[in-house]
């Protein structure tokens, strides 16, 4: 492909085919991360004319696809920012999506000369990246937000306004699980020696994957449901869900000396693996501060390596003892 | 001296909960924070803007960013944990996303 903006405006539909599929089953597999980008530059979506709406987005394909299959039947000019092929949250966050790559993508691609009106409409979300007054000193277009989501710009386009909740942001079911495969991919080899662990030592082995699958897939799905505001304490308490079926098993086939120092152990074990794989979360959730997600470093991390390092040594002493050492 | 400085205290930890402070001497009322905060921390009162729900402020910096008249101050910065635990184990002070997270 190739790089930078283009000097061309480019065409495009409000339609979305099966090569958008396919590529957007990559890119929440995480697939080709790199890949999932379109070409920077001005877009005509539809028939715009001198006076059409211009909305900005980033060039990764997911946002930019969310925008243009939200406007069927509409025409409008779509200036993409070259964010690397992040999206327009991230890309804000460290700044891609910004004031400055802004007012170059309004440079590059002659928008001043193409339109008459000197208005840009921006993803609501796109704010934390970019300076409205900054950008219309720079360039005398001035920055209006959308809402968060683009399924709601028919409603603002026609209304020039938002609803309270089309400027919120959520985070439902759908946005956690979305997150999954990813998640799953991106401890694709921890999970496959936890598989192999679980063929080598059948038992403590499946717990072990049990509690990690659960902290990556049951955890966002449980959230709202687990107890606790703090998500390391949520993952604890997924934790000590998930131990429970095996604690209770082996209790049941016998109560020696051995097993009653292992199930201990394996609380104090696996509940801090589901708590820090909890903690880990906080980078998917659209709700943590960063001096939040500090406090629960500082406040959890030490309580869980403790606990760590207790289940290790009682889980040790339970070893000896099942071995008749003890 | 600013006075009528909204501090965010929790009286739970004893301390901030997050770094938003509001200015209100400052707010020329524009807006601009109202349609750019995610999570509705501002709010609208009567002529007035108030920090309606500060706990709820997750320190985009959006509206800092935004705010023509310097009424607001956040200290904004990648909040993912494991982020910060891998720098932290660096030993260094930036924050930086990997390129596994983020998308
Ligand atoms: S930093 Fe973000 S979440 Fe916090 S008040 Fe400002 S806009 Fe809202
Ligand atoms: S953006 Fe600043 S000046 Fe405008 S209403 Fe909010 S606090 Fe006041």
């Amino acid at each position: 492909m190739e790089e930078g903006y283009s000097q061309e405006v480019m065409r495009t539909t409000a339609t979305l085919g099966r090569k958008e599929a396919w590529d957007h089953a990559k890119a929440r597999m995480g697939i080709a991360r790199m890949e999932h980008r379109v070409r920077p530059g001005l877009y005509a979506l539809g028939e715009p004319t001198r006076s059409s709406p211009v909305l900005v987005t980033a060039n990764y394909s997911l946002s930019f696809d969310a925008l243009r299959s939200s406007l069927p039947g509409r025409d409008a000019w779509v200036l993409v920012l070259d964010t690397g092929g992040i999206n327009v949250w991230c890309a804000a966050g460290k700044g891609t999506f910004g004031t400055e790559e802004l007012v170059r993508a309004i440079e590059a691609t002659k928008l001043s000369e193409r339109v008459d009106g000197r208005t840009l409409i921006l993803p609501q979300l796109g704010a934390p990246g970019v300076s409205a007054q900054e950008v219309h000193g720079a360039t005398g277009f001035k920055v209006e937000y959308g809402p968060v989501r683009a399924e709601d710009l028919p409603f603002y386009l026609d209304r020039g306004e938002c609803t309270d909740a089309m400027r919120t942001v959520r985070f439902d079911l759908r946005d956690r699980l979305v997150l999954a495969p990813v998640e799953l991919r991106n401890h694709r080899w921890g999970l496959a020696l936890l598989v192999l662990l679980a063929v080598l030592v059948p038992f403590y082995g499946l717990e072990v994957l049990v509690v990690a699958l659960g902290g990556l897939l049951l955890f966002p799905a449980l959230l709202p449901y687990l107890p606790g505001k703090d998500l390391s304490l949520r993952g604890m308490a997924l934790g000590a869900l998930l131990v429970t079926p095996f604690a209770l098993f082996q209790l049941a086939s016998g109560m020696d000396a051995a097993t009653l120092l292992a199930v201990p152990a394996e609380f104090l074990l696996m509940v801090p693996l589901a708590g820090y794989l909890g903690l880990n979360f906080t980078g998917s959730t659209p709700f943590t501060s960063r001096t939040g997600v500090r406090r629960e470093i500082f406040t959890y991390i030490p309580k869980m390596a403790a606990m760590a390092v207790l289940g290790a040594v009682i889980g040790g002493v339970a070893l000896l003892v099942h071995w008749g050492w003890l | 001296m600013e006075i009528g400085t909204l501090d965010v205290m929790s009286p739970q930890n004893g301390g901030r909960i997050n770094t938003l402070v509001f200015y209100p001497g400052r707010c020329v009322r524009c807006g601009m924070c109202l349609k750019v905060c995610p999570h509705r921390v501002f709010a609208l009162e009567g002529e007035r803007i108030r920090l309606a729900r500060p706990a709820d402020c997750m320190e985009c910096g959006a509206c800092r960013k935004n705010c023509p008249s310097h009424a607001i101050e956040v200290d904004s910065g990648v909040g993912c944990a494991s982020a910060m635990i891998k720098a932290a184990l660096r030993g260094r002070e930036d924050v930086v996303c990997g390129e596994d997270c983020c998308r």
